[in-house]
């Protein structure tokens, strides 16, 4: 076990999903031809001013508020200085020491830790992460679990930049700038230091994607860039000189869950060599920024130039603060719904589902959830609709890339099989042969029954047949008399053979039964 | 009496009469700029052949009987501050040399559709940062009274327009005074609205809290026709005000009863032209003889007005002018060059193995930023862009910025108190007459000095007006102020209009309009 702890907080910028950007009506369209997304306003252009979006506001509220956030009556913009050719004005406008929200968190289930000794209440290097008090849920079944509330320093509001490409092919130094994105609303999301490993970390992004999904503010695609992740990133070693923490690093460009959690994993070894080697503790060195190199699996260090970066932020006088009445707030914790921690709670008490099942469910969306406790509330059983879900409706999905919304079968029509399962009307095996069938035909389940010649063989009947071929096959018997329970199965497929609606199980039943009687040979 | 020389609302009452064409009005002033602009330097372009033609169109409209815009055919001259669609707009900087903004400001597009006859753009200090047109980066503007002397500035060239009689009506800006300094040097009358009274999107931006758009014309009463068509919310500046505009020019005939005018001591302090002082002092007279009853008033933060601007205006201007750095805004440095310098001096600092040097040694952006920055601006834009830097610079923010935002709340606070006492405040709007060309260009201090009495109300936001109260024995034009109350432009206008009417001083045109070159 190496004799340190991972201390780990996370910078996420999210692009909000409005159609327009934040200060401007320009569309936010992903993937349009270079700078045809731009107007004066959002290149910057002399004499233009930011109007406010009041969507990209609203969609950020919420998103605090999911967070269990603080908000601010009373906040303003500020401009971000820096010279770079992707930033047109000169300035981003960002929110600096008046952010709208401040300190909130975000309940994770974070993956129990072998070893190291992390998890929920280990100590952090700005605070301690709060344990679940007493009215969290309880610690969930699946015993890999734990419920953790990674804290939240602030979320603010800004305006993302153009993007840069270069061209580095030698000789040809070109830069080419596309400002479609310049301009896009951006909710930077700042976590206390409260992740103990990269699991942790990947824990808590899902999480966050989820609770972004359900709130719908944001498509979160990582690759489109709607969701950026920067981390800081230091160890807590443990010395017999006590706890020494070694410097913060910045790990920015990780383009994938995986990539930050590969990351996480690659920095810890590496700055405990680092300190191995120097010695050096939090506060020797400056903050190093180091990039992800995703197809080496590897962070380096990035360049930085000498003079330290001042922002010389400035209140932006061409924007007026924006008041937040506590009766807005209301209206919109109004329209938050039910958001991941209390949908997966509500599964688990009205459905008796798993912790594993509820998390996997509520991870596909309010959608897919929604439908999910239709068919529970019609069939009658959480737990066999949550089975079919995952095994069978799931599969389907994810074979044909389907969104629950256009998969063909609706949670009525598929309680109508899964109460004829349930009856015993037929067997599972058949279920999913009729499923299978109402897919392609999208037939009722008890029309398709019916064309499949499905019906419940009377119990008579199924002794009969039973005895008839017990009588054919005395070796069989035998074999079960001496305990070779797999013999039934040969004399189950020869049964189902000669009729194909027999319960399997029943059949099983009827045939111990029989066996039993029949006098030793 | 030629038709130039007619007031705004004269023009526009013989236009809506048919007694006048705007494009026999619009030829008159453009031969009137021929005559006399080779001399006064007011514009930086005139658009002839768009002028005439936007004039024979709003004609022809009037003689179909169709609906004709407010201005009904005026010409109007545009500090060229403003941007105007697919035009030059360069903010009299060699930076904006080739800017061609392809939309138009607000205040442009309510010209238009109220039918102005845009005759051209009006010389100013670059990025509209001075007090005497000296600092435009193409050249300077004269006063028409005196053309060894400046017309003041910013809004040099929209003031000396008007008073050479070369347009009826301009469009300045004021930020510290640019509006009402040079229209008290030129003998006009100029008005620096309420901070969000007229929209400010299109305009380029200097202080963003201070800037604001303004009439200048002959008289009060024109004044108010121009403001009447230009003020009013803008969805596109957030900082524009939702309230509604009222009829100026209805308003304006009816005298004020039991005028309270406030009168600052410390206005009539060192540094105040005794010619100034005792004309100031017969205006207020004026208002007297009229039945106005004087108020002594304080402002005691009024004397930090000076050092607050110079923080505040400053911080803003360097986070403002960024953008022009060549990349994507304003003028661009030789690349070529640039590079192949650059990559001498790698050479030789790698030859003498000087790391520290290299070290320093600019990456190729940098420069450009450096070089296209150094090239395009004048000096007193860097002065102003070193001067913010460095107050909004980690550690001196607190110290200057911050500070400087206190004393602007107290300056507002005085404003506050002292119109609980009385409705307006009359004073001097300059120190002195218009000053020589070159006389202040060494000593910018001096330079800030001439905004004295102006800079107060755009730190607190409110509307003054500048207007004529007389001449020195030098023959030059001698102005006084009246400030008010946030949106009180309506009384600003009607106290204007009594001392107008009581007086005279302000229909004598300058020689120049009387006598052939």
């Amino acid at each position: 076990m190496p004799p340190y702890t991972l201390i780990i907080g996370l910078e996420t910028h999210v692009q909000l999903s409005t159609a327009t950007k934040l200060f401007c009506r320009c569309s936010t369209k992903f993937g349009a031809l270079p700078n045809t997304q731009t107007c004066p306003v959002c290149i910057g252009m002399p004499g233009t001013l930011p109007v406010m979006n009041r969507e990209a506001f609203e969609l950020s509220l919420r998103t605090a508020l999911a967070l269990n956030c603080s908000i601010h009556q009373f906040t303003k913009w500020d401009r971000k200085q820096y010279y770079y050719p992707d930033l047109p004005k000169g300035y981003q406008i960002s929110q600096y020491d008046l952010p709208f929200s401040y300190e909130g968190w975000l309940e994770i289930q974070a993956p129990l830790s072998l070893g190291q000794g992390n998890g929920a209440g280990a100590e952090g290097s700005a605070g301690t992460a709060t344990p679940s008090p007493q009215h969290a849920p309880p610690q969930r079944g699946r015993g890999s679990l734990v419920s953790k509330r990674i804290r939240i320093i602030r979320a603010h509001l800004e305006e993302d930049a153009g993007k840069s490409t270069h061209d580095e092919t030698a000789g040809v130094a070109d830069s080419r700038i596309d400002l479609n994105r310049a301009g896009t609303p951006l909710l930077e999301i700042v976590s206390h230091p409260d992740l103990r490993s990269a699991a942790e970390t990947r824990a808590y992004l899902a999480e966050l994607k989820l609770l972004l999904t359900y709130l719908g503010v944001s498509d979160c695609n990582m690759q489109e860039g709607s969701l950026r992740v920067d981390a800081n990133i230091n160890l807590h070693i443990d010395t017999p000189q006590g706890k020494i923490a070694t410097p913060i690093v910045e790990v920015k460009n990780m383009n994938s869950f995986r990539a930050v959690e590969r990351a996480m994993e690659y920095e810890a070894p590496r700055q405990y060599e680092v300190w191995q080697e120097t010695g050096q503790k939090l506060g020797d060195v400056p903050k190093q920024t180091r990039g992800w190199d995703d197809v080496h699996e590897r962070t380096y260090g990035q360049r930085r130039k000498e003079e330290s970066s001042d922002y010389r932020y400035l209140p932006d006088p061409d924007l007026v603060p924006v008041t937040i009445s506590a009766e807005k707030l209301e209206q919109l914790r109004a329209t938050l719904g039910e958001l991941p921690a209390q949908l997966r709670t509500r599964l688990e008490s009205t459905y008796g589902l798993t912790a594993y099942d509820s998390e996997v469910l509520v991870n596909q969306g309010r959608e897919l959830v929604d439908y999910f406790v239709q068919l529970a509330e019609l069939c009658g059983n959480g737990k066999q609709a949550s089975n079919w879900m995952q095994q069978d409706v799931m599969r389907v999905m994810g074979e044909q890339h389907l969104s629950i919304a256009e998969y063909p079968i609706g949670p009525a029509a598929l309680a109508e099989l899964l109460k004829a399962v349930k009856a015993g009307e037929l067997d599972t095996t058949r279920g999913r042969e009729v499923l299978a069938r109402m897919l392609v035909t999208r037939n009722s389940a008890a029309v398709v029954i019916q064309d499949l010649g499905i019906e419940k063989v009377d119990e008579s009947d199924m002794y009969a047949l039973c005895q008839e071929l017990l009588n054919a096959n005395p070796k069989i018997v035998d074999d079960l008399k001496s305990g070779k329970q797999q013999a039934a199965g040969s004399l189950i497929g020869q049964a189902k053979k000669r009729n194909p609606n027999i319960n399997p199980a029943r059949f099983r039943e009827i045939l111990a039964e029989l066996v039993a009687r029949e006098p030793t040979s | 009496m030629r038709l130039v020389e007619q007031t705004a609302t004269q023009l526009l009452a013989q236009l809506n009469a048919g007694e006048v064409t705007s494009l026999e009005l619009t030829r008159a002033c453009l031969d009137q700029i021929h005559r006399v602009d080779s001399r006064v330097k007011a514009f930086l372009r005139v658009r002839s052949d768009a002028a005439i033609a936007t004039a024979e169109e709003i004609d022809q409209r009037r003689k179909n009987g169709q609906p004709v815009g407010r201005l009904g055919g005026l010409p109007v001259a545009v500090k060229d501050l403003l941007c105007t669609a697919g035009e030059p707009t360069t903010a009299a900087s060699r930076m904006l040399e080739h800017f061609h903004p392809p939309y138009d400001a607000t205040v442009i597009a309510r010209l238009r559709s109220a039918d102005a006859v845009i005759v051209g753009k009006t010389n100013m200090d670059e990025f509209a940062m001075g007090g005497s047109t000296e600092n435009s980066g193409f050249f300077p503007t004269r006063n028409p009274w005196d053309l060894q002397r400046t017309p003041g500035g910013s809004s040099g060239g929209a003031a000396a327009s008007v008073a050479a009689r070369m347009t009826p009506l301009s469009v300045g800006s004021d930020t510290g005074g640019s509006i009402r300094q040079p229209a008290g040097l030129c003998g006009i009358t100029g008005l620096k609205p309420t901070y969000g009274r007229v929209s400010r999107y299109g305009v380029i931006a200097f202080a963003s809290s201070l800037d604001q758009i303004g009439p200048l014309g002959q008289t009060a009463e024109d004044v108010a026709l121009l403001l009447e068509v230009i003020a009013g919310h803008d969805p596109l500046d957030s900082t524009s005000v939702a309230r509604p505009v009222p009829r100026y020019t209805q308003s304006l005939r009816e005298p004020l009863k039991n005028l309270r005018l406030g009168v600052v001591q410390e206005h009539y302090g060192e540094g105040l032209n005794h010619e100034v002082a005792a004309a100031v002092r017969e205006a207020i007279n004026v208002y007297k003889s009229l039945g106005a009853r004087i108020v002594e008033i304080e402002l005691p933060h009024a004397r930090y007005g000076i050092a607050t601007y110079y923080v505040i205006a400053p911080c803003e201007a360097s986070s403002n002018l960024a953008r022009y750095d060549g990349v994507h805004y304003g003028h661009r440095a030789d690349e070529k060059r640039l590079i192949t310098e650059l990559a001498v001096e790698r050479a030789r600092l790698e030859q003498a193995s000087d790391q520290a040097g290299l070290d320093r040694l600019d990456n190729a952006l940098v420069k450009l930023y450096r070089r296209s920055r150094a090239e395009g601006f004048g000096a007193e834009v860097k002065r102003r862009i070193m001067l913010g830097t460095y107050a909004l610079s980690a550690g001196y923010y607190d110290a200057y910025y911050v500070r400087a935002l206190k004393v602007r709340r107290l300056i507002r606070n005085d404003y506050d108190a002292a119109f609980k006492s009385c409705d307006l405040i009359v004073g001097p709007v300059t120190p002195d007459t218009a000053f020589n060309l070159g006389e202040k260009s060494a000593d910018p201090l001096s330079l800030y000095l001439v905004d004295l009495y102006t800079v107060t109300a755009n730190l607190a936001g409110i509307g003054g007006i500048a207007l004529p109260c007389g001449m020195s024995k030098a023959g030059l034009p001698i102005g006084f102020q009246l400030q008010g109350p946030a949106f009180t432009e309506e009384t600003l206008l009607r106290a204007a209009y009594m001392f107008q009417q009581a007086t005279n001083g302000h229909q004598h045109p300058p020689a120049i309009v009387t006598t052939n070159a």
